[in-house]
């Protein structure tokens, strides 16, 4: 067996003052000065730590607004001076897909590559749309995953990209027919996707490379950036070539191991054109979701093609010609999905499916909805601390932004998006080991293995009286 | 307008009378301590009780006296002598339904010096599924033993889903008239049921098997909850509480601490994946052992206690090193079929030939499948935990992610083990997220036969719900921790009348749910899901689908 697949993750502090949940508000006027004060007792030393911060706004900037609200002061305080409130900055980041506890959490994610434990249930809305309305299943007794989460028993992340022969060829007299093949194994299902919106940023492809090379996975940018980058990088670099480009870079695209193709009239041909440069590349032809992708999917696919990756837009929908909104990806995906099991090509192609994969969660229930792996793209721009303003359509990068993402470094980038995917691979090892499957591989297309909320809605409350839920007291 | 029932003061007989001390075999070799049934007010332990509005009185007081004189609900006070107002009690106030009223302090204070808000040091409590209602509202029926006042949701939360999303008809305007106060639901002439003819209790053991009955006074029990993972107050608040509402606690997985022995009667010996401090004796002393295989926060990973939590004593009665975080592996690595399964209930039948045997599960897509498999593997309660509720610490992705919610598999299991025809032969209890009176009426409503809590009663000791149990020292505020000067925030006393007060308004909730629907016993509101509706988004579906 290869050396166990791990992540080495270390911890790599935020850069700036990170916005928190709470504040705590007092007033210092009628304070008695009675020497009880609830402040100097804060289980957390938030008080003190403030106070620091007030005195020299050099000292431990990561410790403002670290208040839990777990209200101690509040009700403590001889005279009942002091309050706890929602900060109004934390609520005001992200937009409604990035929510302000999830940026929160991918942060703190990306700190240190823990992923987030806490006590007393879950907290959050029964249900929603999109993932929110998939719960995977576990293993109860019978199962076949020894202890795959304390690391007993192995359970593989890795996946494979590239066109799968389904059978080899042999001639009459025993010879290969087959051509070689061009399989390339990441070990995780996630590579690094372009930022869902323009970031001026000069290192964040070599970010992207470094954390790509480190994770064992993969790194998309523009073929102008990879050019740019040092050839030892180049194996876990895949450019996004356009016509142009192909012969301007034969070299790049000798050198790397998968490139990609945006869609388009002449794909097949442009993909031969690569091939040629290259007969072991693995091409891959990015192409927008949308309600006729299992057609062109299956279309390419006749034409040789075979590893697809799919853009959703920013919240995980299909993008309609009309400039619409349609399907979120779960549904797409079991559509195109399903299509190709039906076809009989679903083990002959690879599905890459980016677009709304904010959490590790969602890489799961991409993956039990048909895809092979994802791509993610804004996930390590938030793990460097983006705010993802409203949406990303505020973003500023070049002048306003409140982390300015321009200056980061990279060695200091690859650090904080590895501990992210680290995180993000502990995640996947927890929903895997509850279910008791081994292999991430086993767990592409399994519907069964998760409860969609609509069925199990219907099954559970199906028979129910339905009342308009306006008409009953609150 | 609905009759807000759960509010109805109902006369029990409960509060001057003594119980008497509960007869049944005992398992025991320990004197067992009898605690008393009794509802007493047990306030907010801090200075500073939180409410739902806040009262501000500007200078321009002049302490006439006047907000004293017209408020009902003992806001304002002004003691003898005094020549100012205290500092408003606006935990006391109920907010705008008093404002429409003649009663208003805010309207009829001269100096027009008062103002209400919300408080938003409440606002920031809580979260959809334990909205900062639902925890006001705990607190409010901890600290008296009766149902909250009206101006707090003591019934369902704001997560928008699940019980949520359930009501009785009775609560629907749809269906007025319907199973009102006195109505018989089976059909025939209206029945008028007296509070005090109702009946609360059930039978565990309903296998006929040769063991002994096991019958509790409510339909509700206390979840494991191990020592380590909350304070010895805690624990023995809660077994204490068991005690006087002849119920059940659970010692979760941790070990049997020896100061519960006075409770071996009240007392679920769990038997988890890790063994933590498992021994015979320990089998052998109580009425009821339970295995855990899965747990609802972390359904298919394990149990785990951080390090910071392991402090000596916790190591000591886990046989293990303190510091070290402790794994609860999953699976039961002796456990790999429903075969194994049989055979590890067996051996804790030979252990104790006098316990019934409860098995606790998570909820996968085939639960049905384990309760019906647990059956035959000869249990008598199984008990599902479901994936939203739970009190320890867990990835945050498996309490959100992983397995069914409770409120889906109650049905789902019931049903099937009606279709087995093997319904009424074993106990099922659902835990996971019942938070209220209301949710435990629609959890037995859709199947189950009784509930097991664990963070209601953590609320009722003062919890917040700040999420901080699981690292450091562990619970700001004193329920679960072992830090030796966080523990000392609560008495035991204290906490053990929080508790059967607690008990108390919900059992007056069910009385008055069960009056309302012509039942003479919560055991005939099994399984009636007909009784409940769901609350729809669509105007259209406004109809029934089936009768």
């Amino acid at each position: 067996m290869p050396d166990r697949y791990h992540i080495h993750t270390a911890p790599a502090g935020p850069r700036f003052h990170r916005v928190g949940k709470f504040g705590n508000v007092d007033w210092r006027e009628d304070c008695s000065r009675c020497s009880n004060c609830v402040k100097l007792r804060c289980l957390y030393e938030v008080y003190r730590h403030e106070a620091a911060y007030n005195r020299d706004p050099l000292v431990s900037v990561e410790t403002l607004n670290e208040c839990k609200a777990c209200l101690s002061c509040v009700q403590g305080c001889t005279k009942g001076l002091l309050s706890v409130s929602v900060n109004p900055e934390f609520l005001a980041m992200g937009d409604d897909y990035w929510k302000p506890d999830m940026l929160l959490s991918t942060w703190v994610q990306a700190d240190a590559g823990k992923i987030p434990v806490s006590g007393a249930g879950y907290r959050g809305r029964f249900s929603g749309p999109g993932f929110d309305s998939i719960w995977t299943d576990m293993s109860e007794i019978v199962r076949p995953t020894r202890d795959g989460i304390h690391g007993r028993e192995y359970i593989s992340t890795s996946v494979d990209i590239g066109p799968k022969p389904m059978r080899l060829r042999f001639s009459a007299e025993g010879a290969l027919l087959s051509s070689p093949s061009r399989l390339l194994e990441i070990q995780l299902p996630a590579i690094l996707d372009l930022p869902g919106w323009p970031v001026e940023s000069k290192h964040l492809a070599a970010a992207r490379a470094k954390a790509a090379e480190e994770l064992k996975s993969l790194a998309m940018m523009p073929a102008d950036e990879a050019s740019e980058l040092p050839s030892d990088l180049l194996a876990c670099v895949v450019p996004i070539l356009n016509e142009n480009d192909i012969d301007a870079r034969r070299d790049l695209v000798a050198a790397v191991r998968m490139a990609q193709v945006a869609d388009g009239p002449r794909t097949a041909e442009l993909a031969g054109r690569l091939q040629a440069i290259n007969p072991q590349l693995v091409v891959s032809v990015r192409m927008v979701l949308s309600p006729s992708t299992a057609d062109r999917v299956m279309e390419l696919s006749g034409q040789g093609i075979k590893v697809f990756h799919l853009c959703a837009d920013q919240h995980g929908r299909e993008r309609l010609e009309d400039g619409r909104t349609g399907r979120h990806i779960k549904d797409a995906l079991r559509d195109v999905h399903g299509r190709l099991v039906k076809e009989g090509l679903r083990d002959e192609v690879t599905l890459i499916v980016s677009g709304g994969i904010a959490l590790a969660e969602h890489m799961a229930k991409a993956i039990i909805c048909g895809a092979d792996l994802v791509a993610v793209d804004t996930p390590p721009l938030v793990a460097l601390g983006c705010h993802v303003c409203g949406g990303g359509q505020a973003c500023d990068a070049g002048r306003n932004c409140p982390i300015d993402i321009g200056t980061v470094d990279a060695d200091y980038a690859a650090r904080r998006i590895v501990n992210l995917m680290g995180a993000w691979h502990s995640h996947l090892i927890e929903v895997l080991g509850a279910m008791g499957i081994r292999e991430v591989r086993r767990l592409r297309g399994e519907v069964g293995r998760a409860i969609f909320m609509e069925d199990i809605e219907k099954e559970a409350f199906g028979d129910l009286a339905r009342v308009p839920r306006a008409g009953v007291q609150a | 307008m609905i009759t807000d029932i759960a509010t109805i003061r109902l006369e029990v007989a409960l509060e001057s009378v003594e119980t008497p001390f509960a007869q049944h075999p005992s398992n025991s070799d320990w004197p067992q301590e009898h605690v008393a049934r009794e509802i007493r007010p047990a306030p907010d332990r801090y200075r500073n009780v939180l409410g739902k509005y806040k009262i501000d009185r500007s200078a321009r007081c002049a302490s006439c006296g006047k907000c004293v004189e017209v408020c009902q609900y003992g806001v304002h006070v002004k003691p003898a002598g005094y020549a100012f107002t205290l500092r408003p009690k606006d935990h006391l106030c109920i907010g705008p339904e008093c404002a429409n009223s003649d009663k208003s302090c805010i309207a009829q204070c001269p100096q027009k010096a008062l103002s209400i808000s919300r408080n938003a040091s409440t606002d920031a409590m809580g979260d959809p599924r334990w909205s900062s209602d639902l925890i006001l509202a705990t607190w409010h029926q901890a600290a008296t033993g009766h149902p909250a006042p009206s101006h707090l949701e003591q019934r369902r939360g704001a997560s928008g889903g699940g019980f949520d999303r359930l009501c009785f008809k009775f609560e629907a305007p749809e269906f007025f008239g319907e199973g009102t106060q006195g109505a018989n639901p089976n059909g025939g002439d209206p029945v008028a049921i007296a509070i005090e003819d109702i009946d609360t209790s059930l039978d565990l053991n309903r296998r006929g098997d040769e063991r002994p009955q096991v019958h509790i006074d409510i339909p509700v029990y206390g979840g494991g909850m191990s020592f380590g993972s909350v304070s010895i107050h805690t624990i023995l608040a809660k077994a204490r509480a068991a005690t006087a509402w002849n119920s059940f606690t659970c010692t979760g997985e941790g070990g049997y601490h020896d100061r519960l022995r006075p409770y071996d009667d009240h007392v679920i010996t769990q038997v988890a994946t890790g063994l933590f401090g498992v021994r015979e004796e320990t089998i052998q002393r109580v009425r009821i052992v339970e295995f855990k295989y899965a747990q609802g926060a972390k359904p298919g990973l394990g149990g785990h206690l951080l390090g910071d939590k392991n402090t000596p004593p916790v190591a000591r009665m886990r046989e293990a090193v303190a510091g070290n975080a402790l794994f609860s592996p999953f699976p039961f690595h002796s456990v790999y079929s429903v075969e194994d399964h049989k055979k590890h209930l067996d051996w804790i039948k030979e252990v104790n030939p006098n316990c019934l045997v409860s098995v606790k599960v998570s909820t996968p897509t085939d639960v049905d499948m384990v309760a019906v498999g647990s059956y035959y593997a000869g249990a008598h309660i199984v008990h599902l935990d479901g994936s939203y509720g739970g009190t320890g610490a867990a990835p945050d992705i498996a309490k959100k992610n992983i397995a069914m919610p409770i409120e889906y598999a109650i049905p789902k299991v019931h049903k099937f083990l009606v279709a087995e025809g093997i319904r009424d032969e074993i106990t099922l209890t659902a835990s996971g997220g019942i938070r209220t009176a209301y949710d435990a009426l629609k959890a037995i409503a859709l199947g189950a036969d009784c509930v097991v809590i664990g963070t209601a009663e953590m609320v009722a000791l003062g919890c917040v719900r700040c999420a901080c149990c699981e690292s450091g020292r562990g619970c700001p505020r004193g329920i679960a921790t072992t830090d030796p000067d966080l523990v000392e925030q609560i008495s035991m006393e204290w906490a053990t009348q929080r508790l059967i007060n607690l008990h108390n308004a919900w059992r007056e909730q069910m009385l008055a749910v069960l009056a309302r629907l012509g039942m003479r016993s919560i055991r005939e509101l099994r399984g009636r899901s007909d009784l409940l509706c769901y609350l729809s988004d669509e105007p259209a579906a406004a109809e029934e689908v089936s009768l």
